[in-house]
């Protein structure tokens, strides 16, 4: 197993990019620890899979290099790299067994038959195929053919790292959580490097440690899903994560006040005087609908979700979204919005600003 | 619910009874007439009842040429489908490029069979024909019209070159229809180019490979025009099959009754080979399913 270093990472499908806009993959450094599991998050087309394709090296980078531990490997081809990745849509080899499928890669290698066997019944048996094992594998469900991609790729002891593109896609609901399970006890177990593509916050943020978002070929954080949920470092971080998303509302900031169409919120962090587009982002489980003392709100619906209740409105013509537990209750004198000054994020021309020193 | 009756409905299906009455059953009624009956001129007609069918499978002359028609279908078949598919495979799969070649492989299929007949009878020809005359220079004894071999061997390049385009085709669209996960699976798992080939495109080939053998049996199986203006069945009865036979002894010789009994039973060849075929790859196709 080993680490993998992306340098100065950028790709472009165009023969001869020229500007910014030609580059499906802005520049990116990242370092991908060995043994944890990462989530790329972001939405379709933002470049995700480019990134992924690069590592398993059935893509060349225009620019930048690609590093395992120490080891240069952009040019590798992908065999030279142990690399084992799952796709979006379940491959199998129809014709074979699930145990010839499973046996494959080991055979392409020139792997002796007794270790072939010994591994394909342990594999098989951690991610629960033994009973299938001398079935073909073209009658099986789409649930259990992602299996199959997967044991292909665990089978092999030199794998360096396992990378899922959107693998539970196709996957209905109910089986989504199971495998999505399995996928991190297996992780536990054996403490593979696994990069997990999706554009479903939820995949993402339960699987892995650490969660890189992406949005228009850029990379925008990596963190915890706590860090993202708490301290997004952009602005499209604190929309995408989180239902519903962040509350932006343009502000000026002086110091440790806000001004918000012209009524002051209290910051209780000074951020000096900022130019340019300033926004201040508030999640909306941080809000508070309030008869008295907050901004001016109007509010368009309310929604009743049994468990919690969502109000949706409008301050100073921004759209602001509300989340409450059911058991409150709300009456029609609450049109005031108090906002909580220590969950408050304060952005600039989209990039978060941290607040200059201690309160 | 009550369902209704309303036979009226029957007229809406009239149209197409005639129609099909009209193109298919009454001609095929009127072969199977005159297959029982024997005719002199005058248009008098005596019942035979099976003695057409008795004869015919009986003589040497029916069976000589069902062997040869066999061995033409088997021989292009076992060079059209392998070709085909290399073909298919070494194929460009996007750009300008792949459009030329389909437009290029297309070619020989838009040519009317007796012009590919034509075509080939000058092409081969051992004085004044190109590829007959190169044969020639080089050393080799090549004559169709004279020598039995080269017939053959002729009119089977003949029908490579006219019809391996068509099994190309279907082949591309197979091999086109794969994927790309598939290849870079493939590439992750170390595959070799033939494990590529036997375990991810020839699988998902099976369909369309079942279609291009079907209709180049069938085809082979009818063949007529093109040997017959190449070579017009000769030399001697070397390259006479089914049809050019029947031909023969309908048009030639004027024999109504035992042709049409050969016709009959030459249908029936057909139609019970590809319904034996067909059933044999859809059951090893739901066996393969697992199901």
């Amino acid at each position: 197993m080993a680490s993998i270093t992306l340098q100065n990472l950028a790709h472009s499908y165009a023969p001869n990019p020229q500007g910014e806009a030609d580059f499906a993959l802005k520049e990116v450094n990242l370092k991908w620890g060995d043994g944890e599991a990462y989530a790329l998050l972001g939405p379709s087309g933002c470049g995700k899979t480019t990134l992924l394709n690069i590592m398993s090296g059935l893509l060349t980078p225009t620019r930048g290099r690609v590093l395992f531990d120490e080891r240069d490997v952009t040019a590798a081809p992908t065999a030279e790299r142990n690399i084992a990745q799952v796709f979006q849509f379940p491959v199998v080899y129809d014709t074979m067994s699930v145990r010839e499928n499973l046996a494959f890669p080991l055979r392409n290698r020139g792997v002796d038959a007794g270790i072939i066997a010994a591994r394909v019944d342990r594999i098989a048996d951690m991610i629960g195929l033994t009973p299938l094992l001398g079935k073909k594998a073209q009658g099986l469900g789409a649930d259990l053919k992602q299996k199959i991609s997967l044991g292909r790729g665990m089978v092999r002891d030199d794998v360096n790292a396992i990378l899922f593109d959107e693998p539970l896609t196709v996957i209905d609901p109910h089986l989504k959580w199971e495998l999505r399970t399995q996928l991190k006890a297996l992780h536990r177990e054996f403490g593979h490097t696994m990069v997990y593509v999706t554009h479903d916050q939820t995949e993402a943020l339960t699987f892995a440690d650490k969660v890189v978002v992406m949005n228009e070929g850029r990379v925008l954080q990596i963190g915890t899903p706590q860090e993202l949920f708490e301290t997004p470092a952009h602005r499209f971080v604190g929309y995408f994560i989180g239902s519903p998303g962040m509350n932006f509302l343009p502000a000026t900031i002086d110091g440790a006040f806000a001004s918000i169409g012209g009524e002051r919120v209290d910051l209780g962090k000074s951020y000096g005087s900022l130019e340019g587009a300033v926004e201040i982002g508030i999640r909306p489980e941080f809000v508070k609908l309030t008869s008295s003392n907050g901004l001016p709100l109007e509010i368009n619906r309310i929604q009743d979700a049994g468990r919690q209740k969502f109000v949706n409105g409008n301050v100073f013509g921004a759209e602001v979204n509300i989340v409450m537990d059911a058991s409150e209750a709300i009456d029609a004198g609450m049109t005031r919005l108090a906002i909580e000054p220590a969950k408050i994020s304060v952005f600039q021309d989209g990039w978060r600003v941290e607040p200059k020193g201690a309160e | 619910m009550e369902k209704t009756t309303n036979q009226r409905a029957w007229f809406l299906v009239l149209p197409v009874l005639i129609l099909v009455a009209f193109s298919s059953i009454i001609p095929m009624m009127t072969v199977v007439n005159y297959s029982f009956q024997d005719s002199f001129g005058g248009n008098e007609f005596f019942w035979v009842g099976l003695e057409w069918y008795r004869e015919l499978l009986r003589s040497e002359r029916l069976w000589d040429a069902l062997g040869r028609q066999l061995m033409f279908s088997s021989i292009i078949l076992l060079i059209e489908i392998p070709l085909g598919i290399l073909v298919a495979l070494a194929m460009p799969k996007k750009g300008w490029l792949a459009s030329l070649c389909l437009v290029l492989i297309a070619l020989p299929l838009l040519i009317p069979y007796n012009v590919v007949g034509m075509i080939w009878q000058v092409f081969a020809r051992s004085d004044i024909g190109l590829l007959g005359r190169v044969v020639t220079d080089l050393g080799f004894s090549y004559n169709y019209t004279q020598d039995a071999v080269d017939a053959w061997v002729t009119v089977v390049a003949m029908d490579v070159w006219h019809w391996t385009s068509l099994v190309s085709l279907l082949c591309y669209a197979g091999v086109r229809s794969i994927p790309s996960a598939y290849y870079q699976a493939a590439e992750i798992d170390q595959a070799s180019r033939w494990s590529v080939f036997r375990f991810i495109e020839l699988p998902k080939m099976r369909g369309v490979l079942i279609i291009a053998v079907l209709l180049r049996f069938m085809d082979s199986f009818m063949i007529y025009t093109e040997p017959f203006v190449l070579t017009g069945g000769g030399p001697g009865n070397a390259t006479t099959f089914l049809s050019i036979d029947l031909v023969k002894m309908a048009l030639g010789q004027f024999d109504l009754g035992p042709a049409a009994a050969f016709s009959l039973m030459y249908f029936l060849v057909i139609l019970l080979v590809s319904y034996v075929f067909y059933t044999v790859m859809i059951a090893s196709d739901k066996a393969e399913a697992g199901q």
